[in-house]
């Protein structure tokens, strides 16, 4: 136990470093992180478009509606400045930099994850927790300690639940190197999924992306709870709470993928 | 010169034959996302009380599909060989070439648009056509108008991707430029949501004034029939004055870039 | 630690064997799959201590032999136990004990001063911080670091890099260090640094040494034992002596002569193969003795133009290996004539040289 414990000045000091990286082309990291804003700027302000022709989306007009928004882009921002750059796994393999965490006496994934961490992205996680509270601010929520203690675990399990589909999605081109597009559907798909309300979708593409994958349980599901609105789908209230049921067998897929992955790398050598 | 054209064009169709895996790849999530957008777009009409900004349910269902279908015929993202080649210094050996570059790139960009066309336009078209109510060009002029307007809009897109490309023989780091290309051309194009949801005071001068509406908006108002006929030809003549532009521009950059190579040495 | 190598073994391989499935196309939209044996069953003992050079052509195992080695791939069947523990299933376990140093990657921090990459190191190998100060100072010494220690790697020559990635392999202390081309692309005045400094860390006997290059002058300088590969299997496990005496391959020393000599010269332990250019030229064999003893030697018994050493080709030594084995009609199993050629895999040196991004070919 003392052994494993130990292990934590080490990575933190791969953060470390790799924040002093960032920061040696100090002119560029400004730019790239004011400019990083914009991409989760823009998803929002296409949500706040739409409501230009309706009032309601999905049965919600636009306040409640912001609220999934905020959630799903906080939790959203939040994993792909953690994990997100484990989408260019291909490119450590090929580089040899997988190899080369391999000879440390660490594990590959935390050392990957650690040395590559985008820092300039930390503006799109700040900019979604933003608008989160300035969405749950002006919905009108009946504040109880219960929903206060959801608006932080809600987002929290959400970027558990993004990260895993992060790491599960980039652990499948170990077997399939041009899977790439393939992850980008879950996760790039996964966030505009969530942005909106699963009113809006319909039939058995619904049934999948929010039950059997678990999306409806990152942003839907706690706004509903927030909100103190009944589920036009019929599921009940506490379903909002439900969001730690649905990260943690999602943590579990994605150890799991990552475990067999470098089997299978380390037994095939590609 | 015709039969060079013609040859590079094969071989840019042949090369992507290749990458049998990727392609199926992004089918598959072209069309994730445009179930995505579908419904998205459906639920604003069914909450605007059936008509969007002058767009009827199954139209808004067409132009999110055959927009799904032209991402990866005008290949809005993702093209960074030119960069690659400058960074490595691969380039000059394209200077040797007989062929003029730009016109080597777009050659080579046609095939790949052509063998686009078979394996990613159909799949995502398809799935609409499955599960969805989509609209069907009802005029016979329409098919040939829309053709017409897809490859405009493939040299449009080309040439775009070929100067944001061409950054790089000035700059040393091409992601700034990359990234404002990535950002701007999805949004101001039509791919999250039809223009014309927006205000007229943005979307008129954007038309006018930029390339990006031509390269995807068009074509879709185009096969959604949005318009009658006149206008979807206004609308394709705005894409050629554009096209013709951005051809220009890309070998006014390119002959400063040579100038620029050969006098620096490369 | 002494300096003669101990008893226990630090590598120990048998039998070791790595398969590969290739997917290779075979017509038009089919394609079939072929197993390629990348290594063909090893057997390797290496002692404390030793320093053991590996070489062999491309493609004939050695990066893939040094992947299982430390527990990057998994063999397809044999033993291996390194420090004894299994590499594969005891890696991180395995990693505070092994350095490594590759030729073509590095391991070093790009962005960050020399000295900060050392630094994070320590950290990652949890290396007290006594210990790690005097290793780098060893270091800093031997390889001649401190002009350069506070530089960017990304601005480091090819040279100071290496004496970097030397350095960093070093400071925790590791019983075993692999090292796969690690005088790849260096100047001369860099490769002799590099040479110098582990015939060093050699001669104390702290550190057992695995070796595989191209550059048979690093084998010469460095190593007392040569294991050459070839095909995947072991063609050759003993000095470097015993491998041109078995082989029958020597240096050459070239000599042009001014005047062409009647009655050329003999060296003692270096027999004159030919005469060339009516006797201008001159071509001697080293065998037994040195080519620059051969040299001096000529310098002071002739009026010599110009002098030029030929090294034997290893790729020359090991197909000449195969020529011998042919004739002999392959009595000897480590020979392995009954060499089915398993095809070479298309690219195999290219995606299976460790750390080599495809398009850096040597």
């Amino acid at each position: 136990m003392a052994d494993r414990l130990g292990v934590l000045p080490a990575y933190w000091a791969l953060l470390r470093g790799q924040a002093r990286s960032q920061v040696s082309y100090r002119t560029s990291f400004l730019v790239d992180l004011v400019g990083n804003v914009g991409a989760t700027v823009f998803d929002v302000a296409t949500v706040l478009v739409l409501f230009r022709l309706t009032r309601t989306l999905g049965g919600f007009p636009r306040a409640e509606a912001m609220v999934m928004v905020g959630l799903s882009a906080a939790a959203f921002a939040t994993a792909d400045l953690a994990v997100g750059n484990i989408e260019r796994l291909r490119q450590y393999v090929r580089t040899g930099l997988l190899d080369a965490v391999l000879v440390r006496p660490l594990g590959a994934l935390p050392q990957l994850l650690l040395m590559d961490l985008p820092l300039r992205k930390a503006s799109r996680a700040l900019f979604g927790v933003a608008v989160l509270v300035a969405a749950v601010l002006t919905a009108g929520i009946d504040w109880t300690p219960a929903r206060v203690g959801l608006v932080v675990l809600a987002p929290v399990c959400g970027v558990v639940f993004f990260a895993s589909i992060f790491v599960t999605t980039a652990a499948l081109s170990f077997w399939w190197i041009d899977s790439g597009e393939v992850g980008s559907a879950f996760t790039y798909g996964g966030r505009d999924f969530t942005t909106y309300p699963v009113t809006v979708y319909s039939g058995w593409f619904r049934a999948v992306f929010a039950y059997v994958l678990g999306f409806g349980f990152v942003a839907y599901y706690p706004a509903l709870a927030l909100l103190g609105r009944a589920d036009p789908l019929g599921l009940p209230v506490w379903a909002g709470w439900a969001a730690p049921a649905v990260a943690l067998p999602a943590v579990l897929v994605a150890a799991l993928a990552w475990r067999v992955g470098v089997r299978h790398y380390r037994s095939t050598g590609s | 010169m015709f039969r060079t054209f013609a040859a590079i064009t094969g071989s840019g169709f042949r090369r992507y034959s290749t990458y049998r895996q990727a392609t199926l790849a992004g089918a598959f999530t072209n069309t994730v996302f445009g179930f995505l957008r579908c419904h998205v777009l459906l639920a604003v009409a069914t909450g605007a009380g059936g008509v969007a900004a002058g767009y009827t349910p199954d139209q808004l269902a067409t132009f999110v599909w055959v927009g799904q279908g032209l991402l990866a015929v005008v290949l809005l993202w993702g093209w960074n060989d030119l960069a690659e080649r400058i960074r490595t210094g691969d380039v000059a050996s394209d200077l040797l070439r007989p062929v003029h570059p730009v016109l080597n790139y777009l050659a080579a960009d046609l095939g790949r648009a052509g063998y686009a066309l078979l394996t990613r336009f159909v799949p995502p078209v398809v799935a609409g056509l499955l599960f969805f109510d989509v609209a069907i060009p009802s005029r016979w002029s329409t098919p040939p108008i829309f053709a017409i307007s897809v490859v405009l809009a493939v040299v449009i897109c080309f040439g775009c991707r070929y100067l944001v490309n061409a950054t790089a023989y000035w700059l040393h780091d091409v992601r700034g430029p990359m990234m404002i290309w990535t950002f701007g051309s999805g949004v101001l194009a039509g791919l999250y949501f039809p223009l014309h949801f927006l205000p007229d005071w943005v979307t008129v001068p954007l038309w006018l004034a930029t390339p990006f509406p031509s390269i995807l908006q068009t074509p879709l108002d185009v096969v959604v029939e949005r318009d009658d006929w006149p206008v979807q030809v206004g609308l394709v003549a705005v894409q050629a004055v554009w096209a013709g532009l951005i051809l220009l521009a890309c070998r006014a950059v390119q002959g400063a870039a040579e100038r620029r190579l050969v006098v620096q040495g490369g | 630690m002494s300096a003669v190598p101990g008893d226990e073994p630090v590598i120990e391989a048998r039998g070791l064997r790595k398969e590969f499935v290739v997917r290779v196309p075979a017509g038009r939209f089919r394609r079939t799959r072929r197993r390629v044996t990348a290594v063909d069953g090893i057997d390797l003992t290496v002692r404390r201590g030793e320093m053991v050079g590996y070489i062999g052509p491309n493609g004939a195992g050695k990066s893939t032999t040094l992947k299982m080695l430390t527990g990057v791939l998994m063999p397809s069947s044999g033993e291996v136990r390194v420090c004894g523990l299994p590499p594969v299933a005891r890696r991180t376990q395995l990693a505070l004990r092994i350095g490594v140093v590759f030729g073509q990657r590095s391991q070093l921090w790009w962005d960050l001063p020399l000295r900060d990459s050392f630094a994070l190191l320590r950290h990652i190998y949890r290396v007290p911080a006594a210990a790690h100060a005097a290793r780098l100072r060893r270091c800093r010494e031997l390889l001649d670091l401190d002009d350069f220690l506070d530089v960017p790697v990304r601005q480091l020559s090819l040279g100071q890099r290496m004496r970097g990635e030397l350095t960093a392999a070093l400071l925790h202390g590791p019983e075993v260090l692999f090292l796969d081309e690690p005088t790849i692309g260096l100047d001369v005045v860099s490769k002799q640094a590099v040479r110098a400094f582990l015939a060093e860390l050699g001669r104390s006997g702290e550190t057992t040494l695995l070796l595989t290059t191209h550059d048979l002058a690093d084998i010469e300088r460095l190593c007392h034992r040569l294991v050459v590969i070839d095909h995947g299997r072991v063609v050759h496990d003993g000095s470097i002596g015993a491998l041109h005496a078995r082989y029958g391959s020597r240096r050459l020393v070239v000599a042009e002569l001014d005047e062409p000599l009647t009655t050329p010269p003999v060296l003692a332990g270096a027999p004159l193969l030919r005469t060339e250019a009516d006797g201008r030229r001159l071509v001697f064999a080293c065998e037994s003795a040195t080519a620059s003893a051969v040299v001096a030697r000529l310098a002071g018994l002739v009026a010599l133009r110009d002098i030029a050493v030929v090294e034997p080709d290893i790729e020359d030594v090991v197909a000449r290996i195969y020529r011998n084995a042919a004739s002999e009609g392959g009595a000897d199993p480590a020979q392995g004539c009954s060499i089915t050629r398993t095809a070479k895999v298309p690219g195999a040196s290219a995606s299976y040289r460790w750390g080599t991004s495809p398009g850096n070919v040597t």
